[in-house]
């Protein structure tokens, strides 16, 4: 806990104390977790540091989709379920990714290593049914495709 | 007549979006360069010669923004990009982003120069980090080649652009949301007046304009707008980009003159349907637009025909489905889009959102009573009047279209018919005209 003191201090100092980075900061505090979400600890951190009430900083994180409260795996698989992609049948990506995993829609495998979630879309729209691993966008999903995806995500993390 | 043309999309494939050097070897900042000789009073005459809207959505004059803009008397300006493109269907802007940033920072600049301002923002959505990582890199580039910063092109001119970035709400395409956001606060669209033209970010004058918005003028600014006006009709003068998508064979972004029908769009550019189930129902505009039938398919996309008809051009969103889909399944897909996103600021839109949920999973299932179909009509209507923003005077668009005139998938389950009319179309356009109107005058309305 301690190193990450340090760090969202070097990273405020890097948006030089500005309050309206907060966005920015949370998501890159986010980004360098472990377990892809803001903790507690961080946030009263960062509202003593950046002068921004908790009240504010806790409202900001549960409006957003794209910021966690809670633990996530290490790799959060974002199916789009947006009308496109629904028109494309991304359910059977769904039921594809739901068997790989060994999770339900909206789970986490027990090795904490995948999250498995719906998102709304992500402007992946002429490469429906899409999914979102990160800053990776993977379109036109089939069944090969993906477990061709998932396995080598599995291959990176035994290297 | 040409069913795709480059006119906005001239520089696409021909850099890499990133080599500031090759972007100014092929024509880049030409049209920054006849601003700084011809003076801003020539930007807003060429806009208002081309008629050029706003791209985003509400499809505002540009010219009258842009003057209004200029005229205003403030200490500080600011001038804002909305690269927050999250209506489904839409993904336009990411193309512009990719494959010409420059143009939209040329854009920018442009307006600042125009209007008085020294400071611009472009806010990028957070489904996008590829194109933020890009876009930083050519304000970056920019800077260095003397584009932007102290003096612009060694003119007495500044101008510089800073980034930001969103967090996964759609709302925030609503400029006083987004604005709200970047303030490091949550993203609920403000009380209106003040207008953002009046006090936007950190109370400052905000000039917004969308992506495609900015790169058009940056490219009516260096072709001229004559060489705009040879495409398109008399009254919708240029081109428009179309994000095509759906059950379609060669789904993307395209460009097109003004004028070319939805049949020109989904089978001569599109290839058609792409499994060998017909053509069923196209959405127009993304998730908040009304959904047709083919009876559509002739109409040919103009401001003055789709506003005839009822039907907003928007974002230039059409997803296409086929005979498999049954409508009321494609609905609960717009509908859990907006239970999501709604801000929840305002009762019409937070409660009325979820009320129509409910009601669609019953007619879904085949439960839902007569009066519970008209309570459908009811509670949309509520929201189109009394809702705060755009998002729930919208929301409700798809779902008054689908019931009244896909009589057939509604009914089918539910053993009942409300019979709205013998002449399905007919009345159907009638009506959209009038509701459709009245939406857009709030548009009007709100521009600002
Ligand atoms: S209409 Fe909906 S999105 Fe807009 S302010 Fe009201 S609750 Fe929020
Ligand atoms: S609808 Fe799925 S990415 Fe746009």
């Amino acid at each position: 806990m301690k190193n990450n003191n340090k760090y969202i201090d070097e990273l405020i100092q890097k948006h030089n104390f500005d309050k309206t980075k907060l966005l920015k900061i949370l998501l890159e505090i986010q980004e360098n977790s472990e377990q892809n979400y803001v903790s507690k600890e961080d946030i009263i951190n960062l509202s003593e540091k950046l002068k921004v009430p908790l009240s504010q900083i806790h409202e900001v994180t549960t409006f957003f989709s794209a910021i966690n409260t809670e633990p996530k795996g290490k790799y959060i698989i974002q199916l789009c379920d947006s009308t496109v992609c629904r028109l494309s049948k991304n359910y059977i990506a769904k039921d594809e990714l739901e068997k790989e995993l060994n999770i339900e829609m909206g789970g986490t495998t027990k090795d904490n290593l995948f999250t498995l979630e719906y998102v709304a879309c992500f402007g992946a729209c002429d490469r429906a049914p899409a999914m979102r691993i990160g800053k990776k966008v993977y379109g036109n999903l089939d069944k090969e495709k993906i477990s061709k995806i998932i396995n080598e995500l599995r291959g990176d993390l035994n290297e | 007549m040409n069913k795709t043309v480059s006119f906005v999309t001239d520089n696409f494939n021909k850099y890499d979006g990133l080599n500031i050097k090759k972007y100014i070897e092929i024509g880049g900042f030409s049209g920054l360069k006849k601003l700084i000789e011809k003076g801003p009073d020539f930007v807003i005459s060429e806009l208002k010669e081309t008629g050029l809207r706003g791209r985003g959505g509400a499809a505002y004059p540009t010219w009258k923004k842009w003057d209004m803009g200029k005229k205003r008397i403030a200490k500080d300006k600011y001038i804002l990009c909305n690269a927050d493109e999250g209506e489904p269907g839409t993904f336009k802007d990411r193309e512009l982003l990719d494959k010409d940033p420059y143009s939209v920072l040329e854009g920018m600049i442009i307006a600042g120069i125009t209007i008085g301002s020294v400071k611009g923002y472009i806010y990028i959505r957070e489904e996008y980090p590829n194109i933020q990582d890009k876009v930083a890199k050519c304000i970056e580039n920019a800077r260095n080649e003397g584009v932007l910063g102290e003096s612009v092109l060694g003119t007495d001119y500044s101008f510089d652009i800073e980034l930001y970035t969103g967090a996964g709400a759609y709302i925030c395409g609503e400029g006083s949301a987004l604005i709200e956001s970047m303030e490091g606060k949550s993203g609920r669209p403000r009380n209106k007046p003040p207008r953002i033209g009046t006090k936007g970010f950190m109370q400052v004058p905000t000039m917004v304009n969308n992506v495609e918005t900015f790169s058009y003028v940056t490219a009516i600014l260096r072709y001229g707008s004559e060489e705009y006006a040879n495409y398109g009709t008399s009254e919708s003068k240029g081109t428009k980009l179309i994000s095509l998508s759906g059950n379609i064979k060669n789904p993307g972004m395209y460009e097109v003159p003004f004028g070319v029908t939805f049949y020109d769009v989904i089978y001569t550019i599109g290839g058609g349907m792409k499994s060998d189930s017909p053509f069923k129902f196209l959405q127009l505009g993304g998730v908040s637009g009304p959904i047709m039938q083919k009876y559509i398919l002739n109409t040919p996309i103009t401001y003055e025909n789709t506003s005839a008809y009822g039907l907003p051009i928007g974002s230039g969103a059409i997803t296409v489905g086929d005979e498999t889909n049954n409508v009321v399944e494609f609905l609960l897909g717009v509908q859990k889009f907006f239970v999501h996103e709604s801000c929840g600021k305002c009762t019409p839109c937070r409660e009325g959102n979820i009320q129509l949920k409910q009601l669609l999973l019953k007619l879904n299932d085949g439960t839902i009573t007569e009066e519970e179909v008209i309570r459908i009509e009811r509670i949309s209507n509520t929201m189109k009047i009394a809702s705060l923003c755009g998002l729930g005077q919208t929301a409700p668009t798809a779902i008054l279209s689908v019931i009244r005139y896909f009589t057939n998938d509604v009914y089918k389950k539910v053993g009942f018919h409300v019979d709205f009319d013998g002449d399905l179309v007919k009345h159907y356009l009638e009506n959209m005209k009038i509701d459709m109107s009245q939406i857009k005058l709030k548009y009007t309305e709100f521009e600002y």
